[in-house]
């Protein structure tokens, strides 16, 4: 491995390149190795370090979306260690006695109490308190938006497909830590979303009411359940999410990043920044604005006011009582789904209003992301590794795919707020409620739809302009008194970023015939996967080749050329 | 009038002239629309008076006599019955801005622009009061926040208020379009009537179900939750996660991706 | 992708048709492939652009002098972050245009912070964008799988270790292995099991006004309770629930247990209205209130929030959580949402001195459904 750093193979591609330093050690570098060599005596760790150093990270915004996911949840791990130190997870009864005055005298719980002591008397207790929850906030959203971005651009293409599979697992867990963070206070807010838990439990079919009993350690709310998700929060699930987050991280190390395609850039170099100096620099750098830009938003931005909502008691409630962002799809799944699909037979009730969206959902989004790379690696049957990404546009059926899931997630996210739209919108509550039950059947077919023609006119837009440049808006007249728009060249550079995509064509069946000579028939499997690769690829656009190029150059014309590509996709294999 | 005429086509200008025509259309309106009715003459009682102007402004949608009239649509009612609901609810609909209401609408919005002043609607109520007796406007002392207890009063209001107007008195949605309306800057006196009257959607609750007393701590905790610092800085309208998630997809990942295009992009 | 081969027939083209294609439409301006290749070859790296702070050595000293501002206003943000911490009250406030008045002490922290640590990120980034090189640098990528021989190897560890082990020899130590492997989690499994809580025998369908406490193996019995405002905790006389009132109401002694109140409230919680008797269409709804006066739980039937919100017009009742609504005229069977079943009712009556007392407990369990509610 170490050879790789050495070969220089910039050489290849790049002439003036600096070469490779030979130095001997400076005095500094011998002074360091005397105190690190005492380390790598015993543990041989400069060769793997030296490594590290030198590996070579590829240059994109979108590439800084995980890093946003991995510093938040850093963050997140540093303020919650410090809001161990005052919070009591405990549901034993008590009479607030602090400094804040509206609620001094009303009884709660220790768990409130210590946590309207770490808001109101602790010095800089608000501060990480609110730290600690933005940076969870921020956590799950780059999560997601970082999954956004490695579905799309198909970086879950082997050799990747395991780390999707650990991050998807990641995002399920990242909720589930959320949930258990946000039920923690015990406010009525909180304590509301816990009840709701319990009800969503108790409908499990068969074992419901003894799974409530059990996590609940009797009765609803008894006092064993915020020791029980405290001990989750902060030691189970953690401890799960930090292995799986190093092996996320091991991986990416391992298999190196994936880069977009460009010049210079192939399926079998990574071209960036090294990590020392430049790469360290940069992404250290972005930790600290990643934990600047959260305390900014802490400081000015008030999140879960939980002095406002009052100790939690199963009689009050206020109105808007929703679960954080993370969890609103689930909870809007449960305000659409309509009551008459709960039935009762035989003295047993089976509660297919609440499941689904309660018990079902949650599970079923991950496990549908989870398998999404091998279902796709079946229907292309392309067992290569990929390490240059694909632009969107340029995976039109995956694009539209994913926006349509979004679309249904959307949707069901949303319906969380139907109230909150409800007041701010003026509009009726059950008027959003009808619109979004339609939105989540008919949306994603119609932004499925949608996004596929875009892709597809981008895509041949892509071609034009490498087939005709670029209008230049210079109108040119020729002594003839002929009109003509003088189109400027593309540099091979700028055209190669157009044109670096592979052409596709939807499988064909085919009559097999085996070792003998006799016919194989075919399967609905083969069958099934022909429909699925048609309907991937069969109006796919193909890159603009160099013979077109040529033949459009020739023919001033050459509108042809343009559509060509689609239509030469769906012959032969 | 060139430089005007060589303007024409710059693209506020249709914006201008739209703002133009709507100023002049609402000036037009405002000299000719219906005014509300002046004071009646001074030799009549108070509730002659408001007779008369309850004639005037109410009677079309509460009847004549203060009876309530059907819309004539299934069991809709173009404005309710008005015996008993006392001089209280006048003052609160009237005072507010919520009646006479200005359209047909699932709800009447507070209105700051009141079309009364407060000596008519003083005498409507008294009108109002000699049909039936019904609560009657609170003195000063009865919502004076000062006397009450806030932190009974926070008990009280989380039980008997929160589900509607939610925990801060941000207001909260109700079925079909109507609405627990906002609590903050809302007068004492105003509070403390539309809990004895239950306008609209809102249930009444009478003094014996929250005595004076526990309305006055109500107002209490409200002016204390309004007048408290914000310990932790902006609150986002008080709406619970949903405007804080809102604010984390847009601001937080907004500035966050703001930073990493620029750590991404290659120095000048 | 283009350097890696390896591609597979049926979802790569032949990228022949391309160029057959083309030349077709060129309409012999091209004739045949002649020199050109079937795709586009990769330009390689684009020459290196010097950045201003590469050309001047003024522009690297006014970076240099930028991230050392950086850098200077991240020790400035410790400090007041520091000052903040020992000097400012915690109770002081101050006034924020956009915000309102808010808590000083807070305030500065986070600022102070934000500058600390704001300033040494975008420092670093920038100190790295304008003056640490910025030539690509290119390695080298190698596929992911060992070589066949060392697979190989590794099967062969493996089974030579399994020969070693004799254990396809020794098939008593092969099935005892697997059934003690198989049974050596119920040691530690079984306690966390077993000890997590009671069993829920009747307790879900029992609440306080069976009686008194309702908890897992308790069986209250029966006897008439007080309606009780809460929290006041005082009876109600029917004459004070007057047309379009609401109470929230619970059961008389609750309050004063000792322990378990928030789990019989979760459970008792009741919701009083009057209504017109001419409102209500459902005969039994009358025949268990009393002149009109009507007493039905609070817990939602679908997950069990509070359905607090009664519209005193309409006669609805919403739940803040998902929606679900009931119409007290109709004994509160749902309207609308996701929830199944029609509150349940408290069927009450009045008590020698005017009180609201209840005539029978629930007639089923109150709150969400569950398996064996039936």
């Amino acid at each position: 491995m170490m050879t790789t750093a050495n070969a220089r193979p910039a050489d290849a591609l790049r002439a003036d390149d600096r070469p490779v330093s030979t130095r001997t050690p400076s005095a500094g570098a011998r002074k360091i190795g005397g105190v690190a060599g005492w380390v790598d005596d015993r543990t041989g760790a400069a060769k793997g370090v030296g490594y590290l150093m030198k590996k070579v990270f590829p240059d994109h915004w979108s590439f800084m979306l995980g890093e946003i996911a991995m510093y938040s949840m850093i963050i997140a791990l540093i303020s919650g260690a410090f809001l161990t130190l005052w919070f009591v997870p405990s549901m034993g009864h008590t009479v607030y006695d602090g400094s804040y005055a509206p609620l001094r005298g009303v009884e709660m719980s220790e768990a409130y109490a210590s946590t309207l002591h770490i808001s109101f008397d602790v010095r800089g207790g608000l501060i990480i308190r609110q730290i600690h929850h933005w940076a969870a906030l921020m956590f799950v959203v780059a999560v997601v938006v970082h999954m956004f971005r490695v579905f799309f651009t198909g970086a879950f293409r082997k050799p990747r497909e395991l780390n999707w599979v650990i991050g998807s697992v990641l995002a399920l867990l990242a909720i589930v830590e959320g949930f258990s963070g946000y039920s923690l206070p015990d406010d009525l807010l909180s304590g509301t979303g816990i009840r709701a838990m319990q009800g969503f439990v108790q409908t499990a079919p068969v074992i419901g009411s003894y799974l409530v009993y059990g996590i609940f350690g009797g009765p609803f709310p008894g006092e064993a359940i915020i020791p029980r998700l405290y001990s989750a929060h902060i030691l189970l699930l953690p401890a799960v999410i930090i292995g799986l987050f190093t092996a996320h991280i091991l991986l990416v190390a391992i298999q190196k990043h994936t880069q977009y395609p460009g010049p210079g850039r192939t399926n079998d170099n990574v071209v960036g920044f090294p990590v020392m100096p430049v790469y360290a620099a940069k992404a250290g750098g972005f930790f600290f604005i990643v934990f600047g830009v959260i305390a900014l938003i802490a400081a000015v931005i008030s999140i879960n006011p939980v002095w406002g909502y009052g100790p939690y008691d199963p009689s009050p409630v206020t109105a808007g009582s929703q679960p954080d962002w993370y969890m609103g799809f689930a909870d809007g799944a449960l305000r659409l789904l309509p009551g008459w699909l709960e039935f009762t037979a035989l003295g047993y009730t089976l509660s297919l209003n609440i499941m689904p969206g309660a018990l079902i959902l949650l599970p079923l989004v991950y496990v549908v992301v989870g398998v999404y790379p091998f279902v796709e690696r079946w229907i292309t049957g392309d067992d290569r590794e990929h390490h240059l990404l694909q632009r969107p546009r340029n995976a039109p059926v995956r694009t539209a795919i994913g926006m349509a899931g979004i679309t249904m997630y959307s949707v069901l996210m949303f319906a969380a707020a139907n109230d909150i739209m409800a007041i701010k919108l003026h509009m009726s509550i059950n008027d959003i409620t009808y619109f979004l039950r339609t939105a989540f059947f008919v949306a994603p077919f119609i932004v499925f739809w949608v996004t596929k023609r875009i892709c597809l006119s981008l895509q041949r837009a892509d071609r034009n302009k490498v087939l005709h440049q670029r209008e230049s808006g210079t109108i040119i007249r020729t002594p003839e008194g002929a009109f003509f728009e003088r189109h400027e060249g593309l540099s091979e550079y700028e055209r190669w970023k157009l044109v670096d995509f592979e052409p596709v064509a939807p499988i064909q069946l085919e009559q097999r015939v085996d070792a003998n000579g006799v016919e194989k028939p075919l399967t609905g499997k083969d069958r099934m996967r022909a429909r699925l690769s048609r309907f991937y690829f069969k109006d796919a656009v193909q890159p603009v080749t160099p013979a077109e190029l040529a033949a459009a150059h020739h023919d001033g014309h050459g509108h042809e050329a343009i559509e060509a590509g689609e239509h030469a996709g769906s012959v032969h294999r | 009038m060139n430089a005007l005429a060589a303007r024409r086509r710059h693209p506020a200008a249709i914006g201008i002239l739209l703002l133009i025509g709507l100023f002049l259309m609402g000036a037009a309106y405002a000299a000719i629309a219906p005014r509300p009715a002046e004071a009646a003459v001074s030799s009549a009682t108070q509730v002659d008076e408001g007779k008369q102007l309850f004639l005037a402004n109410c009677a079309s949608c509460h009847g004549l006599n203060a009876e309530g009239r059907a819309t004539g649509a299934g069991a809709s009612v173009a404005g309710p019955a008005l015996a008993g609901v006392g001089a209280a609810a006048v003052e609160f609909q009237m005072g507010t801005g919520r009646m006479p209401m200005r359209a047909p609408a699932a709800q009447a919005p507070r209105d700051d622009r009141i079309k009364f002043t407060e000596e008519q609607i003083t005498a409507i109520g008294a009108y109002v009061a000699s049909l039936a007796p019904g609560p009657s406007v609170p003195s000063e002392e009865a919502v004076d926040p000062a006397r009450g207890d806030a932190v009974k009063g926070g008990e009280l209001f989380r039980v008997n208020c929160a589900m509607c107007h939610n925990f801060a008195g941000a207001g909260g949605a109700l079925t079909r379009g109507k609405y627990a309306p906002a609590l903050t800057g809302v007068a004492p006196k105003d509070i403390y009537m539309a809990m004895e009257t239950g306008p609209q959607s809102m249930p009444v609750f009478n003094d014996t179900n929250l005595t004076p007393e526990a309305k006055r701590d109500i107002i209490a905790f409200l002016t204390a939750v309004n007048e408290e610092p914000k310990a932790g800085g902006f609150t986002l309208g008080s709406l619970g996660p949903v405007s804080e998630g809102m604010f984390a997809w847009i601001f937080g990942l907004g500035i966050m991706v703001g930073c990493a295009i620029w750590l991404g992009n290659k120095a000048a | 992708m283009n350097e890696q081969d390896t591609t597979r027939a049926g979802d790569v083209l032949p990228a022949e048709e391309f160029g057959a294609e083309a030349v077709r439409l060129d309409q012999g301006h091209v004739v045949g492939h002649g020199g050109i290749p079937e795709v586009f070859q990769n330009p390689g790296l684009p020459p290196h652009a010097p950045r201003t702070t590469d050309l001047s050595e003024a522009a690297a000293k006014r970076a240099e002098k930028q991230v050392a501002a950086l850098f200077a206003l991240s020790i400035v943000g410790t400090i007041v972050f520091v000052l903040a911490y020992f000097l400012v009250d915690i109770r002081a406030t101050t006034y924020v245009p956009g915000i309102g008045v808010m808590a000083l002490q807070h305030l500065l922290l986070g600022i102070g912070m934000a500058a600390a640590l704001l300033g040494i990120g975008f420092g670093a980034v920038h100190w790295a964008k304008t003056l640490m090189p910025d030539e690509e640098v290119v390695e080298m990528r190698h596929p992911m799988r060992s070589s066949d021989a060392d697979r190989a190897a590794v099967v062969q560890t493996l089974t030579d270790g399994g020969e070693a082990a004799q254990i396809n020899r020794r098939p008593l130590i092969k099935y005892t292995l697997g059934g003690a492997l198989g049974l050596f989690a119920v040691p530690v499994v079984l306690p966390v099991l077993g000890g997590l809580g009671p069993m829920p025998q009747k307790s879900l369908s029992l609440t306080f006004w069976n009686g008194g406490p309702s908890g897992p193996g308790e069986e209250p019995t029966f006897t008439p309770m007080r309606l009780m405002r809460d929290p006041e905790n005082t009876p109600i006389k029917a004459s004070d629930v007057t047309i379009g009132s609401v109470f929230h109401v619970l059961p008389e002694g609750l309050l004063d247990l000792e322990h378990g109140v928030l789990e019989e409230k979760a459970k008792a919680a009741v919701l009083l209205m009057r209504l017109d008797p001419k409102d209500i269409k459902v005969q039994k709804e009358i025949d268990w209130g009393h002149q009109g006066i009507v007493a039905y739980s609070k817990i939602c039937t679908h997950v069990g929030c509070p359905v607090g919100l009664y519209e005193q017009g309409t006669h609805h009742l919403l739940c803040p959580c998902h929606q679900s609504t009931f119409d007290v005229t109709q004994d509160c069977k749902v309207i609308f949402g996701p929830a199944k079943r029609a509150l349940p009712q408290l069927k009450i009556t009045v008590d020698d001195e005017g009180y609201l007392v209840s005539a029978q407990p629930f007639r089923e369990a109150v709150g969400p459904s569950f398996w064996e509610r039936g």
